[in-house]
């Protein structure tokens, strides 16, 4: 009995969530793995969201079996040792943590092609795609600078890698374009999903005096807060207008079908190849959420910032801007290059809190 | 202002720890040992949150949680207990089935915002200056865990119901012999433990954080179910367990802040360690004393029993 339980647990574990669905010989097939589930509101349901879209474009000659819930660590190779084997020719691993796992795969199946989301590692059949988050951050920073009438922002955050260090860093350098003295609060959560501890976060920096909160962490819980407390918030990775329809100033919204659909295509036609994406707002991969709850000419602003950083004329990192202590890093008019960003491992100035190294 | 503030978030987030884990406790005590706690809550989380969005009413919201982990429970007993299967391998499959059983029965809740319970506010006491406001302007969930705490504790040492629960705990063999109904004593834990569990579920989707999301009990069951030993099976210190976790998590976050307002640099990572760091030097102390935590333990924890052996 404790032998039939416990491999039924053990099939369980693999099975929850499991969508594979039957072969289908004639049809190509592209793969996704998930790290939450692909209705968490937030991370995971915008990658099913372009996953979907793929299907809709070019569901006549592919199929596109996934697994959600693979945890990060030694579990993720074996899924997507799973995956591969299957007979997928194309297998997005859609979080930071699949990266090491993904790229010993690929080396064991060299005929697979293998796309890691937001990693830095490639391979002859690794590439890599990455949004530009920070490009909406920085618009997000503008109006917090706007609004925020004490000049002290909150910014709930979750590990300390180089996505979350640009975004923080944009956020600030946006609201010191409006307001030069805006200072931000940062809290580590060690989470990216904990609606529990995330609106603790959000109730301790409401607390300690912010009085606009932002989020790199995947539920609306903070945002629920904010709406509570009467303060205002900016959403992310999905719009998060439902938890606060008078809270919600802004969200960054993932985007990533149209990047889906180009690279299936690419495999489909052959011409697909190796390499590191890195594109943004003017791309598409990346959307701003209706500007709601916030005065005309904020509005304004927020809009005409947008459409020049989808021209190319402005971009978020541009000197002069000090680092967080102080000294130099970008000397008036210079732009900060993209393995910069790409491995950002320090704060600039206005950014309160010390960087966990 | 503030620390009324900090006092409040630290109830808040330590309640539904208290209420899992006196569940639990009174499992336990009847010699069961449940490790399905996070799936039951889960399942409360979700039962609460969809009954309040269709009936509109949060109350009875609480009432369909705690049948939730109630009814979920009683899967555990019947396969622990009636066909006498191993529990510990029981208990985590069960939290593995609550986890996906509870997303796929959630699925159209995700994104909508919930229904909040409203605290209560107790005529004259609740005009207490500083005190007032904390203790008895709260919710019912907080007014049901302090009311657990006082009626567990009484049940337990105070009547002959239960010191036949607690005698089945320690030796079942020894209570079928007199007589006792074990099994059916047994049953009525285990479905007391999935109540519990079910009701600090609720507290999560109704209260804590008003929303339905896959997997947001988020490894509370596990540390409610680490709770119970750390109290050493007796109900006060259960509640002065999940306090001091509560307590050491929410003041890390401050931590963080005014650490930044100082220039003063705590690894953030550090800090999030607390709270099991705090965990773990308790249980050290605690286990210091060998015959205490001997005579609390219950000894036929986790056996099975069968009847007529």
């Amino acid at each position: 009995m404790k032998k039939l339980l416990l491999s039924f647990a053990a099939s369980a574990a693999v099975l929850v969530g499991a969508a594979v669905t039957a072969e289908a010989a004639d049809k190509t097939k592209v793969c996704f793995i998930y790290v939450g589930s692909r209705t968490d509101g937030g991370w995971t349901q915008a990658h099913e969201l372009g996953r979907q879209e793929l299907e809709k474009a070019l569901g006549d000659k592919i199929e596109t079996p996934f697994l959600e819930n693979v945890p990060e660590g030694p579990d993720a190779e074996r899924a997507i040792e799973r995956m591969a084997r299957s007979g997928c020719s194309l297998v997005f691993t859609t979080s930071f943590g699949f990266m090491d796992a993904t790229l010993k795969v690929a080396q064991k199946f060299p005929k697979v092609k293998f796309e890691h989301a937001t990693g830095y590692k490639t391979a002859e059949n690794v590439s890599t795609y990455n949004s530009r988050f920070y490009e909406g951050r920085f618009i997000n920073g503008q109006i917090a600078g706007a609004i925020s009438k004490k000049g002290v922002g909150g910014y709930i955050a979750s590990f300390p890698i180089p996505e979350v260090v640009a975004g923080i860093n944009a956020f600030v350098t946006g609201a010191r374009t409006v307001n030069p003295d805006f200072k931000l609060k940062v809290v580590w959560a060690n989470t990216w999903f904990d609606p529990g501890k995330e609106a603790d976060a959000a109730k301790a920096l409401i607390d300690q005096g912010v009085d606009i909160l932002t989020q790199h962490t995947d539920t609306t819980a903070p945002m629920q807060v904010a709406a509570e407390r009467g303060i205002q918030a900016f959403g992310q990775a999905s719009d998060m207008i439902k938890a606060g329809p008078k809270t919600q100033l802004s969200a960054i919204v993932d985007t990533w079908g149209p990047y889906y659909i180009k690279r299936t295509n690419a495999l489909l036609d052959g011409t697909w190849k190796s390499e590191q994406s890195f594109d943004g707002l003017k791309d598409g991969i990346l959307t701003m959420a209706p500007y709601t709850n916030m005065p005309d000419d904020v509005k304004a602003k927020a809009e005409a910032t947008e459409a020049k950083i989808k021209s190319g004329e402005i971009a978020p990192f541009t000197g002069p801007l000090n680092k967080q202590d102080g000294t130099p890093w970008l000397k008036a008019g210079e732009k900060a290059d993209d393995g910069t960003i790409l491995g950002m491992n320090f704060y600039v100035e206005g950014v309160e809190d010390k960087l966990p190294q | 202002m503030i620390f009324e503030a900090i006092l409040l978030t630290i109830i808040t987030a330590s309640t539904p720890l208290v209420i899992a884990s006196l569940g639990e406790l009174v499992t336990e005590r009847a010699g069961v040992l449940n490790l399905g706690v996070e799936g039951m809550m889960i399942m409360g989380a979700v039962g609460a949150f969809a009954v309040a969005q269709m009936t509109g009413s949060p109350y009875i919201g609480v009432i369909a949680g705690i049948v939730s982990g109630a009814v979920f429970s009683l899967l555990f007993g019947f396969l622990t207990l009636t066909l006498v299967a191993n529990q510990v391998a029981t208990g985590l499959a069960l939290t593995i089935l609550g986890l996906g059983a509870s997303g796929m029965l959630g699925e159209s809740f995700v994104g909508i915002p919930g229904i909040k319970l409203p605290a209560i506010a107790i005529p004259l006491l609740s005009d207490i200056p500083f005190i007032g406001p904390i203790l008895f302007k709260q919710d019912i969930a907080f007014y049901l865990s302090i009311a657990l705490v006082l009626g567990i504790n009484w049940f337990l040492f105070r009547t002959r119901a239960g010191l036949k629960l607690r005698a089945i705990g320690d030796s079942h063999g020894s209570a079928h012999a007199l007589g006792i109904n074990v099994i059916r004593t047994r049953y009525l834990a285990v479905m007391f433990g999935g109540a519990c569990a079910g009701l600090a579920g609720a507290q999560l989707s109704l209260i804590y954080t008003p929303q339905w999301v896959e997997n947001m009990s988020a490894g509370r069951g596990w540390i409610a179910l680490a709770l119970v030993v750390f109290a050493s099976w007796r109900p006060w210190r259960v509640l002065i367990g999940g306090y001091l976790f509560g307590a050491v998590g929410i003041a890390q976050l401050h931590a963080q802040i005014i650490g930044q307002e100082f220039g003063i640099a705590i690894p953030a990572q550090f800090l999030s360690m607390l709270p099991y760091v705090a965990t773990v030097v308790v249980l050290v102390l605690i286990s210091q004393n060998r015959r205490t935590t001997l005579i609390n333990t219950p000894a036929s924890l986790g056996k099975p029993f069968v009847p007529d052996r």
